[in-house]
């Protein structure tokens, strides 16, 4: 009895968490393996997270502008370019934006390191892949996509779906993201006047990636009546024409005049409330309840997911008005989520921070994770597109994504100064759920240092 | 330097001469060692912005600001008397001059929707529509290429990921520039013993992962492999070229690779000249260049494809982009390819003649060039093209004359 208690304390820790620390919470998890995981989910505020150079996204997108202003006002001070002998420059600071993702990443790395199980952070990274941005779009991006998610996700991961897509939708990081500040009503006054017109990137990425699914019915014209109802949604720029520069404000000379028809409802609003009624219909919908249930389900079950796990999934989304506390719940009381095989490979996060935290290894600078998380394909905040980083484990089983992964865990298990026994680990970590073949290749390693790598680099280690 | 052989590679090894004997010996392939290299542009390139219709007299009043000219600071480099290339690509008009590139223009997949994602699915999957996707078209071919030529049969992705294109049950190298040290070989094989008993997955991936290693070695690319920048960054794509090249040219080196290029996406603020889609085309050409010069002497037997999931708008949006469109463009350069020439069947520009009044009319099945090229250059069947590697196609005839000589 006491085995399967193990496996399923472990399950409870890797497939929900980031896995074991190896300091008592295997035997915890293993007593009562849900009653763990909803601890942490019952612990108020359990999802926020504020501190010191955490600043709100207004802030740091004015600390961004100042800093552009000023060295914009240095450059004009110099005398025209080749008017005088280049001087070789002194190596200029980090930027703001810079400064503020480095910083978020460090915070977001501490608080999962930190956690019992992480049931919460993989939540938070789970919603903030769903409702992706990327750094890399520019400044702005950098700026805030830490900000976006501790203002945006955190505060809804157990909380409604609708209040979720709401403050996602109306963040600078995703109206700059996706192209939404620039998209202007063709037929509003300043349509009219400046030529200038729509850009469908937000609408159609909210109907595809962000509620309904990509096939699930609606229609290029749909997208553009979605399109056209966000045009005036943006915040506010650097001169502070329409509001305090970097706060959400709607510009009414810029949104598309008349209702518009999308999905077969009409939306007859005015103003900045015509997309609100909008998302708020489209939170609703069975078919975004579908399409979430299966994200959840593939995210943390399995790449093709039991049918009924997603069904009841979306069916208590449907029936609570899409509270994700109570999916949440779902997923962890069913019976799938402690009976289907762990064969999820995890995402490059989720191995960097279970490595950290079976190894006690917290650096005091976030290059030691954003290093290894560029390497593994899983830049933080960074994904190729809108439609975030992949799921499924044929794309993180890849050859050099393993062969990178053992080339990192040799390097952590190589750097560590007191290097606690594998043997003794493994027993605290793995429990029962380690098999044989991993409890004889640890023991025989021909060091420490070996037996860590083989350790973190275990297929319980791996997969989940 | 000897490679070290993975238990799978094994297995082929010795079971080639089984495929051998039951897959008939394709023509070329006993004379010929070809090479192909595909280049994904994820996100969708414009093609009118790559390869521009300026001979097309409706070209400027449908493009606008964002249209390349003839005249002016920086003009377009004309190809033919329809179409001008755009100036960040000195070294593709070169080849191109050379007769070793050439355009396909108003190409697409049969897919006819507007999510990049599922255009993506489609494109690398090889199947007539999104759905549910296991593996690639290039990894189903790789499967059945007959084994035992000079060249090795395994596909090289680079990137730390392998790509849907790529993915499959064909065994598949992967590379991506790291400055890591490695784990020594020690451990390497007690993982890879651990592997082999409990999780056959990731024993196939770490033997790849470990071969590849051996291949750079061998390939002299030990030392500085720091990442130069993003798949999405002109440095970036360079060296993922250069590393593909080398690995390539190694001996016993892969002759089929897959890289994807990002950041083509451009709705907003696109600069076709002189902004980003114009840094980006540079890094593609970049890439060609890399390729050629690291290829040397086997540039003569390969084929470089490069290839997006669908086209943008035709009329500039609100924002001084493009729109997810329909009908594309592909590049396509090589020592192997009969060059010098646009292929199309150009639909025009009039409102009338778009694609549901936004998009460039596709005109050229996708999976034609690819066929054509898998046909001539790999003599592979079209039979087993139009099954097996792209399913349902077989109506999709494979272009003829795309290879020289």
């Amino acid at each position: 009895m006491v085995a399967k208690d193990e496996k399923a304390g472990f399950l409870a820790l890797s497939r929900f968490g980031f896995g074991p620390r190896g300091d008592g919470d295997l035997a915890a998890a293993s007593l009562d393996p849900r009653g763990f995981l909803r601890a942490e989910i019952e612990q108020p505020g359990a999802a926020l997270l504020a501190g010191p150079g955490l600043p709100d996204s207004n802030i740091a997108l004015q600390s961004m502008f100042a800093e552009q202003d000023a060295e914009k006002a240095a450059r004009e001070k110099m005398a025209p370019p080749g008017a005088q002998p280049e001087q070789p420059q002194p190596p200029k600071p980090p930027s703001p934006q810079q400064m503020f993702y480095r910083a978020e990443a460090l915070a977001r790395f501490r608080r999962a390191f930190a956690a019992r199980a992480g049931l919460v952070e993989r939540l938070v990274a789970f919603w903030s892949n769903h409702f992706a941005v990327s750094v890399a779009k520019g400044g702005p991006t950098r700026a805030t996509a830490g900000a976006m998610e501790r203002e945006a996700i955190r505060p809804h991961v157990l909380g409604r779906f609708a209040d979720m897509l709401l403050a996602v939708e109306s963040h600078p990081a995703m109206l700059y993201f996706l192209d939404q500040q620039q998209s202007v009503g063709p037929g509003s006054q300043v349509g009219q006047k400046q030529n200038r017109g729509r850009n469908e990137n937000l609408g159609r990425e909210i109907l595809e990636l962000h509620t309904l699914g990509v096939a699930s019915g609606y229609s290029q014209a749909d997208v553009i009546a979605l399109a056209n109802m966000l045009t005036g949604w943006r915040f506010a720029g650097r001169d502070g024409k329409l509001g305090e520069p970097g706060t959400f404000v709607f510009q009414a000379n810029a949104h598309e005049p008349g209702a518009q028809n999308m999905l077969g409802a009409d939306y007859p609003q005015a103003g900045a409330d015509q997309a609100q009624a909008a998302l708020l219909a489209l939170a609703r919908r069975p078919e975004t309840a579908r399409h979430i249930g299966f994200k959840l389900a593939r995210h943390f079950v399995a790449d093709a997911p039991p049918a009924a796990l997603v069904e009841r999934l979306a069916q208590t989304f449907l029936r609570t008005d899409g509270d994700l506390r109570a999916v949440t719940l779902a997923l962890i009381d069913s019976p799938e989520a402690f009976d289907a095989p762990p064969t999820k490979m995890r995402l490059p996060w989720e191995f960097v921070v279970g490595s950290a935290r079976l190894l006690g290894m917290s650096p005091d600078n976030p290059g030691p994770i954003l290093g290894p998380l560029n390497m593994l394909g899983q830049p933080l905040w960074q994904p190729g597109g809108p439609n975030g980083f992949a799921e499924d484990s044929a794309t993180w089983a890849s050859p050099d994504g393993v062969k990178i992964r053992l080339d990192l865990a040799s390097q952590w298990a190589n750097k560590l100064h007191e290097a606690p026994d594998p043997r003794e680990l493994l027993d605290a970590a793995f429990g029962a759920a380690a098999s044989p073949e991993t409890r004889q290749t640890v023991a025989r390693a021909e060091t420490k240092a070996q037996g860590l790598a083989l350790l973190l680099m275990a297929p319980e280690a791996q997969r989940r | 330097m000897k490679l070290r052989l993975s238990r799978r590679q094994t297995l082929f090894g010795s079971a080639s001469l089984f495929v051998a004997s039951t897959i008939p010996q394709w023509a070329s392939a006993a004379t010929r060692d070809p090479r192909l290299v595909v280049i994904i542009l994820r996100g969708a390139l414009d093609g009118l912005a790559t390869v521009a219709p300026v001979g097309d007299a409706d070209f400027v009043r449908q493009r606008g600001g964002l249209a390349l000219r003839l005249d002016g600071d920086k003009p377009a480099l004309p190809l033919d008397p329809l179409f001008a290339l755009n100036p960040a690509m000195p070294v593709f008009k070169k080849l191109y001059d050379d007769k070793q590139a050439l355009f396909v223009q108003a190409v697409a997949t049969p897919y006819r929707e507007r999510s990049h994602f599922d255009g993506q699915d489609v494109l690398e999957s090889g199947l007539p529509g999104p759905g549910a996707v296991r593996d690639g078209w290039l990894n189903r071919f790789l499967a059945t290429l007959p084994r035992g030529g000079a060249a090795s049969g395994e596909g090289l992705g680079v990137g730390a990921t392998a790509p849907l294109i790529l993915r499959g049950s064909a065994p598949v190298l992967g590379w991506s520039p790291q400055n890591l040290v490695p784990a020594s070989d020690d451990l390497a094989q007690r993982l890879m013993d651990l592997y082999g008993r409990r999780d056959p997955a990731l024993h196939m991936a770490l033997s790849e992962g470990l071969r590849v290693e051996a291949l750079a070695k061998a390939g002299g690319m030990e030392g500085d492999q720091k990442p130069k920048g993003g798949m999405d960054s002109p440095p970036g794509m360079r060296q993922a070229a250069a590393g593909a090249a080398k690995l390539m040219a190694a001996p016993g080196g892969p002759r089929i690779a897959a890289l994807s290029f990002e950041g083509w996406d451009t709705h907003a603020n696109e600069g076709p000249v002189g902004g980003r889609l114009s840094q980006l085309l540079g890094g593609l050409d970049g890439a060609f260049e890399e390729l050629k010069n690291g290829l040397g002497p086997i540039w003569g037997q390969t084929i470089v494809v490069a290839i997006t999931e669908f086209g943008r708008t035709v009329r500039i949006n609100g924002t001084s982009g493009a729109d997810h469109g329909t009908g594309g463009l592909a590049l396509l350069a090589g020592g192997a390819l009969k060059g010098g020439r646009g292929i199309y069947d150009w639909p025009g520009l009039a409102d009338a003649k778009l694609f549901q009044n936004r998009d460039l009319a596709p005109t050229t099945d996708l999976r034609a060039v690819l066929k054509g090229v898998l046909a001539e250059h790999f003599g592979a069947p079209a039979g087993m093209l139009g099954t097996t590697v792209f399913p349902d196609s077989a109506s999709v005839k494979p272009m003829a004359g795309l290879i020289a000589g």
